[in-house]
C-alpha cells in the first residue's frame, strides 16, 4: 500500500493503483478520454497528464503507477497548459456540431473544453471529413467526425464481450473507427459502447434524437430483466412531453455496482423497457360479467375482491404470486395468505422458452425476484410448513376441475407458459372468478373478471433479492400510469378491508413493509431499508 | 578536431566482390569465426565486450547496445527473442539495403552472437516490405546458414540453437519504430506500446525482447574477432566504430560511404562525396534523416558521431545525410517532409494523428501562395506543444524539421508569404 502526495494531500492507494485512480482518492479529478477503469491502457489520449516531482516532463497519469513517496501534482501551470493543448488537438478536427448531437450535455468535450480548454481556436484550414451517421448495429450509429479516437469501443469489444467487431482503421488524422469485414455490432452488450464513448461519435439509435439530456431526471434503480439485478439508472422526460413520442423513460443506463454488473447492462435490459409505456398498460381497474367488460373505480373494484376471497373456502382460492413481485408485495402477500389461511400458493411458472444465460451478466431466469419470493416462503406449503398447499401447475388443474372458486393472478402471461395452451385456457374458463393484477394486459387479464392495474417497478420503490442473495433499491422514476397502483399497496387495502389487524396492512410506505420483513424472516436480519447501500446488502445464508 | 583518418572498413570491406553474399565467400573471408569464438565465451562475457566497444545503436536512437542488452532480466525463463530491425524507412536513408544485399551472413552470424548472449532462440528479422532483392538474399543466405549448421539445433556441434525468421513489413514507417515494429509483427496493427513496460521486459509476443537494428547487430562479429578496445578505438569517446552514411542529394557521388564516426559532415559532403553538384553553393544539410533538425552551411563542422549533430541541436539518427543545394525552396522542402509525417503519422496519440496534419495543410498553404503572417508563430507553437507528449519518438522526429526549418530559415518564409500577400 504505497503512500503519495497528490496536490499536498496524502493518501495510500493499493498496490498498482494508477495516478487517475490515486488522485479520485485524493480528491481531486484528472481529466482523460482513453482511460476506462475497466479496459487495458491504451495512453492515447495524452489528456490525463500530470507532474510528478523529479521527473522532468509531465507524464501520463494512467501508465503511471502510484509509488511509495510519489509527490503528485494536477494543477501546475505546465499541467494546466499541456490540458489545453491536448484539447486544441482533440478539437481541431471536430465537426462542432454540438447544436444536432445527442451527446451534448453529456460530452466530455463540452465539458473539458469549458473545463480546461478556454483557448482561442487558432485551426482555420478544412477539417478532415469522415464518414457520418454510420449504423454499427442495432442500437449504435457512428460519426467517426465526432470521433477522438480514443479505442475504449475498440478495447471493450476486444476485451470485455471478446467479440471484436471493431477495428481503428487508416492512419494519421485519418484514422476512423469501424467495423471488420462482415461484421455487425450486435453482441449481446453492444449498448455499453454507447456509454463508454465519451463523445458522441458512438450514439444510440433508440435515443437518437429523443430529447436533450438536460430535459432528463434520473432515479436510481434496478433491472428487472432478470435474476442478475442490474444496477441502472432510470432516466425519463417528464418535462417536454411532445418529444420522445410520449414516452415517458427515454432510457436506461448502467449504474456502477462493483459486485453485480460493473458498469455494464446487457441490451435486452438496456432496451427492454417499452412496455412502461405500452398502449397494453392496464390504467384502470376492470370489472367483466360475461362479454361485458367495464372499467371501475378501485372503491369499486376492491369489494369485488374482498367478497369473492370471503365466499371461498381456502382450499378454493389459488394464488400465483409473480417473481416480479418486489419484496414487500410478496411480504404483504404472504401475511394475506396466512391470515386467510390460504396454502394454494405459488410463484414458479416454467416458461415455454427457457431464458438464455451467459457466463457474463445475462441469467437464464429473466425475473428481478425469484430469489426473494423462494425466501418470503411463497411455495406451497411455505407459508404453513408441513400443509402443502397446490403449485402452480396443481392450481390450474384444480381450476379446470372446477374445484377453485378463485384464481388470483399476478403479471404472469400464462400463453408464454411450457404448459399447453388448451390446458391453461380452459383452467381460465373453469375457475369461477379469475383476478388478474398486473402492469399489462395479456391473454389472462382479457380472460378474467377483475382486473386490478398495478404500478410498473419504475413507477414505485421497492426492493429485489437478486439470485445471489442481494437485497437492492430500486426508486420510483415516474408517478403511476393512470391509476394504477403497487402490488402491496393493493393487498394492503384489500387485507385491511378484510378486517385483518396485522399492522403491514397499515403501512403507508414501502419501507414499513420491508423493516417489517426485515424483523420477521431470518435472512434478512438486521437489515433496514434505509440500511441498505447503493451496492444493495446480502441475505443470511 | 580528433578526426580518425583510418580507411579501414569492416562493413563495406567485401562489398566489392560479387559473391559477397555467398556462405562459401563469407567463410573465406574470416566469416563465422567470431561465432566459434563467442561459443566459447560466456553469455555475460559477450555483452560486456560489447559494452566496451562503445557500440550504439545505427538505427537511430543510438542507445548503448550492450547496455541494451543487459535489461534482459537475469534468470528469466520466458522465451527471449531478439529482433532485427530492417524497415529502414527513414526518410535519406539506405544503408542496411545494401548490408543485406551485400554481406547477409555478416547479419545472420551478428545474430547468432547475439541471440548468445541475451539467450534467445528465435530471432526475427522484419524487413521493409519494398525491399524485395534484400530479403531474396538474406532468405537465401539463412536457407544456405541452416544447410551448413549455422542455424537450427546444435549449431556447429554445440548445444546452441537458434532459428531465424524473416517477416516482411507492408509498407509504414512507424513500423520501423521499434514497439510499432513488434505489434506489426505480432500480426497487429502498427501502433507503437506504450511504455512501461519496456520491450526488453515485455516485447514480442509478451516476452523479453531486444530489437537492434542491422547495421549495429553486423558490427558485433568484427567486435568479437578484433576486441572491444579495437572497435571503440575507431570512433571517439562517446561512440566506437565506423559506421555507414548515406548520402543523397546535391552532391557529386551520392551513396553509402563508411567512414569512422569521427569524420565530420563537411568531409563526408566535400571529401567522399566530391561537393555540391554543378558547384552551386551548399544551401543546408540534413544529418541525420529526415526527423533530424536541419543544418546550415556553417554548422557542418561537426564530428558525425553520437554527439556532433546534438552539439547544434540536431541529432545523428540514422545518419542519413540529405544535402540540399541552393536552389531548394526550404519552404517546400518542409511541405513534403510535412506531407510525409502527415501520411505516416499512426494515428493513435492525439497530439500526433492531429497537429501533423494541421502543420502540413499549413505549410502546403504557405507554398501555395495563401500563406498568413500568424501561420509560422502557429506551426512553432502547435510543435512545441506536441513535443514530447506522445508514446513514441515519431513527432519529436517530426519537430525536428517544422521547427528548424522554420527557425533556420524564417526570412525565407516570410519573403514567401509577404509577396503571397502582394500579389
Amino acid at each position: 500500500m504505497p503512500k503519495l502526495t497528490i496536490n499536498g494531500k496524502e493518501v495510500e492507494v493499493p498496490e498498482g493503483t494508477n495516478l487517475i485512480e490515486a488522485a479520485r482518492a485524493a480528491g481531486a479529478e484528472v481529466p482523460h478520454y482513453c482511460y476506462h477503469p475497466a479496459l487495458s491502457i491504451a495512453g492515447q489520449c495524452r489528456l490525463c497528464m500530470v507532474d510528478i516531482d523529479k521527473v522532468p516532463r509531465p507524464q501520463i497519469a494512467c501508465n503511471t503507477r502510484a509509488t511509495e513517496g510519489m509527490v503528485v501534482h494536477t494543477e501546475t501551470e505546465r499541467v494546466k497548459e499541456t490540458r489545453r493543448s491536448m484539447m486544441e488537438f482533440h478539437l481541431i478536427n471536430h465537426p462542432l456540431d454540438c447544436p444536432v448531437c445527442d451527446q451534448a450535455g453529456e460530452c466530455f468535450l463540452q465539458i473539458y473544453y469549458m473545463k480546461h480548454g478556454l483557448y482561442d481556436p487558432r485551426m482555420t484550414d478544412e477539417k478532415v471529413h469522415k464518414p457520418k451517421a454510420v449504423p454499427l448495429g442495432p442500437h449504435v450509429i457512428l460519426d467517426a467526425e465526432r470521433c477522438i479516437l480514443c479505442s475504449r469501443c475498440v478495447r471493450y469489444c476486444d476485451e470485455v464481450t471478446h467479440t471484436g467487431e471493431l477495428g481503428i482503421f487508416h492512419r494519421g488524422d485519418h484514422s476512423e473507427i469501424g467495423l471488420f469485414p462482415g461484421k455487425t455490432l450486435e453482441n449481446k452488450y453492444s449498448g455499453n459502447v454507447n456509454d463508454i464513448c465519451p463523445v458522441g461519435a458512438l450514439t444510440d439509435r433508440d435515443f437518437r434524437f429523443q430529447v436533450r439530456v438536460w430535459y432528463l431526471d434520473t432515479a436510481k434503480s434496478v433491472c428487472n430483466g432478470c435474476a442478475r439485478g442490474c444496477n441502472i439508472e432510470v432516466h425519463t422526460n417528464k418535462h417536454r412531453t411532445h418529444h420522445n413520442q410520449g414516452r415517458r423513460v427515454a432510457r436506461l443506463k448502467p449504474r456502477f455496482n462493483a459486485d453485480v454488473n460493473k458498469w455494464w447492462i446487457c441490451d435486452a435490459g438496456r432496451y427492454g423497457f417499452k412496455w412502461m409505456d405500452d398502449k397494453s398498460r392496464l390504467l384502470q381497474p376492470l370489472h367483466r360479467v360475461g362479454a361485458q367488460a367495464a372499467e371501475v373505480s378501485w372503491d369499486r373494484a376492491l369489494p369485488e375482491l374482498v367478497t369473492a376471497l370471503q365466499r371461498a373456502r381456502p382450499e378454493e382460492i389459488g394464488v400465483l404470486a409473480s417473481p416480479q413481485m418486489s419484496n414487500e408485495d410478496l411480504w404483504v402477500l404472504r401475511r394475506l395468505a396466512e391470515q386467510l389461511g390460504v396454502k394454494n400458493v405459488d410463484w414458479r411458472v416454467p416458461p415455454r422458452v427457457p431464458g438464455d444465460e451467459d457466463n457474463f451478466l445475462i441469467r437464464a431466469d429473466k425475473n428481478p425476484n425469484g430469489r426473494g419470493a423462494e425466501i418470503l416462503g411463497i411455495t406451497p406449503g411455505g407459508i404453513t410448513p408441513g400443509q402443502g398447499g397446490l403449485d402452480a401447475a396443481g392450481m390450474l388443474r384444480a381450476a379446470r376441475e372446477k374445484r377453485l372458486k378463485l384464481l388470483w393472478l399476478f403479471h404472469h402471461d400464462l400463453w408464454a407458459a411450457a404448459w399447453p395452451e388448451a390446458d391453461v385456457l380452459a383452467a381460465l374458463e373453469g375457475a369461477e372468478n379469475v383476478v388478474f393484477q398486473g402492469t399489462n394486459a395479456n391473454e389472462a387479464s382479457a380472460r378474467a373478471h377483475l382486473v386490478l392495474p398495478s404500478a410498473a417497478y419504475v413507477e414505485r420503490e421497492g426492493t429485489f433479492t437478486n439470485f445471489e442473495g442481494r437485497v437492492q433499491r430500486f426508486r420510483t422514476a415516474l408517478a403511476p400510469l393512470g391509476e394504477a397502483w403497487p402490488d402491496w399497496m393493493i393487498l394492503s387495502f384489500v387485507g385491511k378491508a378484510l378486517g385483518f389487524r396485522d399492522p403491514v396492512f397499515a403501512a403507508e410506505r414501502s419501507e414499513q413493509v420491508f423493516d417489517a420483513l426485515a424483523s420477521t424472516v431470518p435472512a434478512f436480519a438486521g437489515m433496514s431499508y434505509r440500511g441498505i447501500a447503493d451496492s444493495g446488502a446480502m441475505v443470511k445464508p | 578536431m580528433g578526426e580518425n583518418k583510418t580507411s579501414e572498413r569492416i562493413f563495406t570491406r567485401n562489398f566489392h566482390l560479387a559473391d559477397s553474399h555467398r556462405l562459401t565467400r563469407y567463410i573465406e573471408t574470416g566469416g563465422y569465426t567470431a561465432l566459434a569464438k563467442a561459443l566459447g565465451m560466456e553469455p555475460a562475457a559477450i555483452t560486456e565486450e560489447v559494452k566496451k566497444a562503445n557500440l550504439r545503436g545505427l538505427g537511430g536512437a543510438a542507445f548503448a547496445t550492450g547496455v541494451k542488452w543487459g535489461f534482459i532480466p537475469k534468470g528469466s525463463t520466458a522465451p527471449k527473442y531478439l529482433v532485427i530491425n530492417a524497415d529502414e524507412g527513414e526518410p535519406g536513408t539506405f544503408k542496411d539495403r545494401y548490408l543485406m544485399e551485400r554481406d547477409p551472413h555478416a547479419l545472420i552470424e551478428g545474430m547468432l552472437i547475439a541471440a548468445r548472449a541475451i539467450g534467445s532462440r528465435v530471432g526475427f528479422v522484419y524487413i521493409r516490405g519494398e525491399y524485395v532483392k534484400p530479403w531474396r538474399i538474406l532468405d537465401g543466405a539463412v536457407k544456405e546458414a541452416y544447410a551448413a549448421g549455422f542455424l537450427g539445433k546444435n549449431i556447429q556441434g554445440s548445444s546452441f540453437n537458434f532459428d531465424i525468421v524473416l517477416h516482411r513489413g507492408a509498407g509504414a514507417y512507424i513500423c520501423g519504430e521499434e514497439t510499432g515494429l513488434l505489434s506489426s509483427l505480432e500480426g497487429k496493427k502498427g501502433w507503437p506500446k506504450i511504455k512501461p513496460p519496456f520491450p526488453a521486459i515485455k516485447g514480442a509476443f509478451g516476452h523479453p525482447t531486444i530489437v537492434n537494428n542491422v547495421e549495429t547487430i553486423m558490427a558485433v562479429p568484427h567486435i568479437i574477432n578484433r576486441g572491444a578496445a579495437w572497435f571503440a578505438g575507431l570512433g571517439t569517446k562517446s561512440q566506437g566504430g565506423t559506421r555507414l552514411y548515406s548520402v543523397s542529394g546535391h552532391v557529386v557521388k551520392p551513396g553509402v560511404v563508411e567512414a569512422p564516426v569521427s569524420v565530420t559532415l563537411r568531409r563526408l559532403i566535400y571529401d567522399h562525396c566530391g561537393g555540391i553538384r554543378g558547384g552551386r553553393k551548399l544551401k543546408a544539410v540534413v544529418p541525420g534523416g529526415s526527423s533530424a533538425a536541419i543544418l546550415t552551411p556553417d554548422e557542418i563542422d561537426i564530428q558525425m558521431d553520437v554527439d556532433g549533430p546534438k552539439s547544434k541541436g540536431s541529432m545523428i539518427g540514422s545518419a542519413g545525410i540529405i544535402v540540399m543545394d541552393e536552389t531548394v525552396s526550404i519552404p517546400e522542402a518542409l511541405m513534403v517532409v510535412a506531407r510525409f509525417y502527415a501520411h505516416e503519422s499512426c494515428g493513435q496519440c492525439t497530439p500526433c494523428r492531429e497537429s501533423t496534419g494541421w502543420i502540413y495543410k499549413m505549410s502546403r498553404r504557405i507554398v501555395e501562395g495563401k500563406g498568413r503572417k500568424e501561420d509560422l508563430d502557429t506551426i512553432l507553437d502547435v510543435a512545441k506543444r506536441g513535443a514530447g507528449t506522445t508514446i513514441c519518438a515519431f513527432y519529436d522526429g517530426a519537430v525536428g524539421p517544422y521547427i528548424s526549418y522554420i527557425e533556420k530559415f524564417r526570412g525565407e518564409f516570410e519573403d514567401l508569404i509577404r509577396n503571397s500577400a502582394r500579389a
